[in-house]
């Protein structure tokens, strides 16, 4: 077969959705050590390897749902930094969270572009069905509910991501129906 | 329920009708009876078949033929060859639309392509589809035939200023960092397009990254760089995804690296994603953070050309900018130079957004106005609706009233009327908009990203949402405009940086040219488009069948009432989210 | 991929690239190109895609290019699939689902037919 094609694959997820239990120490220590060794594997001392906090942090922070503090004082081993520090560059950035989150992430795009095409609607209809607030997580461990800041396709809006998956044109009456692919 | 064979759906839109649409459909039935269909064949009427150019349209189901340019005359012939003798009239027969390329791609009316010329032409995987778009031939130029300084004065001469929003001359922040004598230096894509609505350099990275990296490997060359970095926010996957391919593809061209094209210039690009902060988008804090530290601003000078990055001289450039200078190269700045206003050259692009029957991603040259961005451009409001509010320049912009539509689009121009340029937000409000509850949501959004860093804008930014909260709720107490007018004025004063600076923008626009409605929200305890929901009820009117949609619908249980008779809404258990109003059939739900 | 060391590989690589480009559209192959940026994604470029891929395996079609692009910028009628065949003008379809898709491929790809229902005006 003659058919020529450019590699379609799943766009790198902004969420993973790792088994929601309690990380082991060691779990913890192989995906610090992982991460660093990914994202700074090139440099040799921990000066450098400072350089590549952020990414570092993301990526544990995709390995393990969120930063759990045993995280942050085997960076900081690792790093020669104090915890306190790495505390606070991981409380800045919205998408590193230093609590646990469930096993699915639902994201809703609360910008004015998707909040005047019906956005309050859906994000209503959101809180009503996950009997969640922002920043919440349910119970159970399966649901975290946040709001995201605009993911650039407007013209689709409004836009809800539930892990990785993002769907555009979405009303109220379609929010039970999408949750209920997950599950 | 009777049963037909075939049914005739007549186009009756206002183009339609006045070729004789209804003319054509008396035809119809008439000739139904006369041929004695008409029990098997029911004719009804729909809109918007085709774009009612051919009209009179309709189309025949089940077979799905579309017919055009009927008159009644035609009518007889029709009806004998469709449903007497089962044959299509082919005659008849709409022409298939083909859209061509060049029709489609779409400039609309008074859009010009520069930043966008390849982006949904070109494979944006496959460099080669980049270079066969002369794509890398203005860094050829450069590399072969001009010194650094020549490529500052092409820049300098072409008159571009940052598409960031602030405006600034790109060749003196080049000369500025060229200047510097300290080594390394870098340049910085400011890929953070955190502007919700904004989505212009989204599109170029997704669809035209090579534009970008040319652009900074040319910038890199004439500041003296070695190195070069793209900020990227993570809420972009795709972009990052298609950046990282492009860089690799670059690279294995050799058009990043060592010694590129023989020429004993050597640069090279990483990408570096955010983790989710507004202010990030701010060179200083975006700086911070690629350093791995909180992405908080700092004052300045010293500025990025003398002390940027880890304390080396830093160019930072817009994506915008950057897509801009491979052109400019190539075709001149003299070129560039053609477009625009005395002080605001070449093109800019705008995302539109809301109301309008066009949204998306236009380019536009500068000094364009108001009016015809979004009457030609945009093809005017949706729905038939009427203009309330343009908001420009993102969340730290101003709402312009309708008086403000025959102002140019330039840099001076928009600060003037009290918004921005910024990246190029574009957001259209229409009559059912309210302006308080607008402000409140920029507000809210500015507080949420305020970093924290500077009182005025983590404090004062708070107050404003309080105030701005409780007028929407139907709190607001005399005294509210005044303070707010107050804490506007401070803010913008002494805030640390754009972000502060910026926020109070929303507020004093819309205090500025919609004063009434706040007043209206603060006295009449009012929300004169029924937006804000402490200040409305829903009803259910006679229109109402008792079909039971909305009550099944409702999250709160609030609407009781029996099958086929009127509903009613309990107010005290309603949260007025909207959904029976959207669920109805029967418009009977109405917001009192 | 060889390095382009010189200016002269670079101008002597794009002759080729705008070679290989022509030959593409004169040859009478047909070429498909679905718009993946993420607005597309968000209404359902993916399935889309799949669809195309799906149908082409299915039915054994040679000599089909399937490429992908950005956002076009009609975003509020994406998934957009671009279908372009020989040296014929191309044709742009809009809000397509992986049902449009799939009829695209047998009726347009396959059997010739402009589906023109779902082709976007132009405005």
């Amino acid at each position: 077969m003659s058919v020529e094609t450019t590699e379609v694959e799943g766009i790198e997820p902004a969420v993973v959705h790792p088994p929601r239990h309690a990380w082991s120490e060691e779990e913890v220590r192989a995906a610090v050590q992982a991460a660093i060794a990914r994202r700074a594997g090139a440099a040799s001392d921990p000066l450098q390897m400072r350089e590549e906090l952020i990414p570092i942090l993301s990526d544990i922070n995709q390995t393990l749902g969120y930063l759990p503090p045993e995280a942050f004082v085997e960076v900081g081993k690792q790093l020669r930094m104090p915890v306190s520090q790495l505390f606070s560059v991981a409380s800045f950035y919205q998408m590193l969270s230093t609590k646990p989150r469930g096993r699915h992430v639902v994201q809703f795009c609360e910008s004015a572009p998707c909040h005047v095409v019906g956005g309050r609607q859906v994000w209503a209809a959101l809180q009503e069905a996950l009997k969640l607030g922002p920043g919440e997580t349910s119970p159970d461990g399966k649901w975290t509910l946040q709001t995201t800041s605009c993911i650039g396709i407007c013209a689709v809006g409004p836009v809800l991501i539930v892990d990785a998956d993002i769907y555009g044109n979405v009303t109220p009456a379609q929010v039970t129906e999408i949750l209920a692919k997950y599950r | 329920m009777k049963y037909f064979r075939s049914h005739v759906l007549v186009c009756v839109d206002p183009e339609c009708l006045s070729k004789g649409a209804h003319d054509v459909m008396d035809a119809l039935n008439d000739e139904l009876v006369a041929q004695g269909l008409i029990d098997e064949v029911q004719v009804l009427e729909t809109s918007r078949i085709g774009d009612c150019a051919i009209g009179p349209e309709l189309m025949v189901y089940p077979e799905g033929v579309h017919y055009a340019g009927l008159s009644v005359d035609d009518i007889p012939f029709l009806v004998e060859e469709h449903f007497l003798k089962g044959r299509i009239a082919k005659k008849f027969v709409a022409p298939p639309k083909v859209v061509t390329d060049e029709e489609l791609g779409a400039p609309m009316a008074k859009e010009v392509r520069v930043v966008l010329r390849n982006c949904g032409k070109i494979d944006p995987e496959n460099i080669d589809d980049y270079i066969a778009e002369d794509g890398y031939a203005a860094l050829e130029k450069v590399l072969g035939s001009m010194t650094p300084e020549q490529v500052i004065e092409e820049i300098l001469a072409s008159g571009l200023r940052g598409r960031g929003g602030a405006g600034f001359p790109t060749g003196r922040k080049w000369q500025f960092a060229r200047a510097s004598k300290a080594t390394p230096k870098y340049m910085i894509c400011n890929a953070d397009e955190g502007d919700p609505g904004a989505f212009m350099n989204r599109r170029v990275l997704e669809g035209d990254p090579h534009s970008v990296l040319e652009g900074m490997i040319i910038g890199g060359y004439a500041v003296g760089a070695s190195r070069g970095y793209i900020y990227c926010r993570a809420e972009y996957p795709v972009a990052v995804r298609t950046l990282r391919i492009a860089i690799d593809q670059a690279r294995a061209y050799g058009l990043l690296g060592e010694n590129i094209l023989g020429s004993g210039f050597s640069f090279d690009i990483e990408v570096r994603v955010g983790a989710g902060a507004f202010v990030c988008g701010e060179e200083t804090a975006l700086m911070a953070s690629i350093e791995g530290r909180r992405g908080e601003p700092r004052p300045r000078p010293p500025f990025p050309a003398v002390s940027g990055l880890w304390g080396k001289p830093t160019n930072i450039n817009n994506v915008e900018t950057y897509a801009n200078v491979p052109q400019i190269i190539l075709k001149g700045a003299h070129w560039f130079a053609g477009m625009g206003t005395e002080k605001s050259k070449g093109t800019k692009t705008f995302a539109l957004a809301g109301d309008v029957n066009h949204t998306g991603l236009i380019e536009v040259p500068l000094g364009i106005n108001l009016r015809e961005v979004i009457y030609d451009v945009a093809q005017g409001i949706k729905n038939g609706k009427k203009l309330k509010a343009v908001q420009i320049g993102g969340p730290m912009g101003g709402c312009l009233p309708e008086e403000y539509l025959d102002r140019p689009i330039d840099y001076e121009s928009l600060a003037a009327a009290g918004t921005i340029m910024g990246s190029g937000g574009f957001v259209v409000m229409d009559e059912d908009t309210c302006m308080v509850d607008i402000a409140r949501f920029f507000m809210e959004f500015t507080q949420d990203e305020s970093c924290g860093k500077c009182t005025p804008c983590r404090v004062g930014t708070r107050r404003m949402l309080e105030i701005l909260q409780r007028i929407c709720d139907g709190d607001g107490r005399d005294g509210d405009i005044e303070t707010l007018e107050y804490l506007c004025k401070w803010i913008k004063t002494t805030s640390l940086c754009g972000l502060g600076q910026g926020a109070p923008n929303p507020v004093e626009s819309t205090l500025k040219h919609f004063r009434h409605e706040y007043e209206a929200h603060i006295y009449e305890k009012r929300c004169p488009a029924k937006v804000c929901k402490g200040l409305i009820r829903y009803e259910i009117v006679d229109a109402c069948t008792g079909c039971t949609v909305c009550a099944r619908n409702c999250p709160v249980n609030a609407i009781t009432g029996q099958r086929r008779q009127l509903h009613v809404i309990d107010p005290n258990i309603c949260i007025r989210c909207g959904i029976c109003q959207q669920v109805c059939n029967f418009n009977a739900v109405v917001i009192r | 991929m060889p390095a382009v060391k010189s200016l002269e590989e670079l101008r002597k690589l794009r002759e080729e690239a705008i070679q290989k480009r022509k030959a593409k559209t004169t040859s009478g192959d047909v070429q498909i190109t679905v718009a993946m940026g993420t607005c597309g994604i968000a209404a359902g470029a993916r399935d889309t895609m799949r669809a195309v891929l799906d149908e082409i395996e299915a039915n054994n079609l040679t000599g089909v290019i399937v490429k992908q692009t950005g956002c076009i910028g009609l975003c509020e009628l994406e998934p957009i699939v671009m279908v372009e065949i020989g040296g014929q003008p191309k044709v742009t379809y809009g809000k397509v689902n992986v049902e449009r898709a799939r009829q695209i491929m047998k009726e347009h790809v396959v059997g010739g037919k402009v589906l023109s229902e779902y082709v976007i005006q132009s405005a």
